[in-house]
């Protein structure tokens, strides 16, 4: 008897609350439906009206003549910083990704837990990872440039860059290999294989996407660097003959375009071919990733 | 009268404060099936990842007393990954590697040096074979092992375990993660391998225990309670806990 009188009472209620409640609680989910709609839109057009100015702007100024191997006052050719960029990138990579990735197994694979030394790698790698590149470019200057000798070259600039990466790849590979499950190393284990055939067969094939994002990171930071590069390899515009002669990258030479204010249209067809890098880059090691986990 | 595979002797073992193995001695016989009985946290998972020093890994873990393995001490100049590569282990959950099926019996021979591609095909036939799983997968062999259904991969995982030709094969709850179906598969190939390999399992399951092993050992609090034929243990306990346990009472 009770549970029958108790029912409709129930009922009752809810039915008599429903009306007031539903019109604001519909009224609040279409106000955030809209805001999120209308940031995500903002967000996407904000991006496209970006591409869209720069290739306006550029494609009509994209001459055969800005491909030229000799770089002269009249032709603006961006084809030595074109060189110069992929020298700079593959250098820095070259010195950055053995060193990050090996402090990262480290400190995710041998370091005991608990190790004081790991946390203190952690602290050095986020404070790191927190200095502008205007810092990097000056110490750059102070010590490889002036202290060694290096002059203004491409190995004082990709010393630099190397340091300003490192704790860039060093964070996304250690949170990819934590990211592989334990179970893993243990049934590596589990069959007699030692640390470092379980390292090396097991777990980091298993992170190399992740390591591969921290990577595609790392590139873009070179690519698009200005700051830390004018103090380090310096903005001399032809092709560097050895590592120790001077050289600038795309965005450098972008950035003495534009800031000359002669050439400010060649500025905006560097530009193009800037995006046109990067985007391709994306693509490539977004495939290569692809394959790499496919297997 | 069976041989003595297993001599565990005076066995203490220390996580940090906590003492999770007490006093542990226990004869386990070759060829045969030992099933270890308990409920949760009692050390029976334990007990076995020591019997192939998987607890090396663990932080602040401490062992007294000897374990031997056909009476030479597996803590005192044995290499580790030798004893590993003598006493095979297939975990709770399947864990295949994110590889081809193939490449995930071969790993283990390939870590022991072989490798012949000729030598290498024959040992993973062999092994699934064996695993009463290779009319399944021998078609996709190259396949990733993640693709295939949970009773499957546990059963690679023995096929995995099973290529490195251990002598020993320990199995940490093997079925808790299958359904009915696969587990009784599990259940037939363990007894199918007893003739060459001598079995350890831990189990939930009482009844699993009854069906499959040869001798029970029941743990409780970090202690071995009982240990005998799984026959009578299960019919007659000697001890009032065993009693109360296997009725139901409590765990």
């Amino acid at each position: 008897m009770n549970g029958s009188i108790a029912l409709p009472k129930e009922q009752l209620r809810v039915k008599h609350k429903a009306p007031n409640h539903q019109p604001t609680q519909q009224l609040q989910s279409w106000i955030l439906r809209v805001l999120v709609y209308a940031a995500a839109i903002f967000t996407f057009s904000v991006l496209l009206f970006l591409i869209g100015y720069i290739l306006i702007r550029g494609i009509p100024y994209l001459t055969p003549d800005l491909f030229s191997l000799e770089y002269t006052s009249e032709n603006c050719s961006m084809l030595p910083s074109i060189i110069t960029t992929v020298e700079m990138t593959l250098l820095c990579l070259v010195i950055a990704i053995p060193i990050s990735v090996f402090t990262a197994i480290y400190l995710v694979e041998y370091a005991k837990k608990g190790n004081k030394l790991v946390g203190l790698m952690r602290l050095t790698a986020e404070t790191l990872s927190g200095i502008p590149s205007i810092v990097y470019g000056l110490f750059g200057m102070l010590f490889f440039v002036t202290q060694l000798g290096w002059k203004l070259s491409l190995l004082s600039g990709s010393l630099t860059l190397s340091i300003m990466i490192l704790p860039l790849i060093m964070r996304s590979t250690e949170e990819a290999l934590l990211a592989v499950p334990d179970t893993y190393r243990e049934a590596s284990f589990g069959l007699g294989a030692g640390r470092l055939r379980t390292v090396f067969r097991i777990v980091l094939p298993s992170a190399m996407p992740g390591i591969l994002a921290g990577i595609i990171l790392a590139v873009g930071r070179i690519v698009g660097e200005t700051a830390a590069l004018i103090y380090t390899a310096g903005t001399a515009t032809e092709l560097p003959s050895s590592l120790l002669s001077s050289g600038r990258t795309l965005a450098v030479h972008m950035y003495c375009l534009s800031s000359e204010g002669l050439h400010t249209d060649q500025a905006y067809a560097t530009a193009v071919v800037l995006l046109l890098i990067v985007l391709a880059m994306n693509t490539i090691s977004a495939l290569i990733a692809r394959k790499l986990t496919k297997k | 009268m069976t041989n003595i595979k297993y001599k565990i002797q005076d066995l203490n073992l220390h996580y940090g404060a906590f003492h999770a193995l007490k006093n542990i001695s226990l004869d386990l016989p070759e060829k045969q099936i030992t099933a270890f009985i308990g409920p949760s946290g009692c050390g029976k998972s334990t007990l076995l990842k020591t019997l192939n020093r998987m607890n090396d890994l663990v932080e602040g873990c401490h062992i007294d007393g000897t374990v031997t393995l056909d009476g030479e001490d597996i803590f005192d100049r044995m290499d580790v990954n030798v004893l590993r590569r003598r006493v095979g282990m297939v975990f709770q959950k399947p864990n295949p590697f994110p590889m081809s099926i193939y490449d995930n019996i071969a790993f283990g021979p390939r870590t022991h040096g072989i490798r012949s591609r000729a030598k290498l095909d024959q040992i993973v036939e062999k092994s699934l074979r064996d695993a009463a799983i290779w009319d399944e997968v021998k078609d996709r062999l190259n396949k990733s092992a993640l693709g295939m259904s949970g009773g499957q991969q546990q059963r690679l995982c023995i096929a995995r375990a099973l290529a490195i030709q251990p002598e020993v094969l320990l199995m940490d709850e093997p079925t808790s993660a299958l359904d009915p179906i696969s587990t009784m598969k599990v259940e037939d190939l363990v007894q199918e391998l007893k003739k060459d390999y001598t079995i350890i399992m831990v189990t939930h399951n009482m009844q699993q225990a009854t069906r499959v092993s040869d001798k029970t050992a029941f743990f409780l609090l970090g202690e071995v309670i009982e240990f005998n034929d799984t026959a009578d243990l299960f019919s007659m306990p000697q001890d009032q806990r065993t009693e109360n346990y296997i009725t139901g009472r409590f765990g």
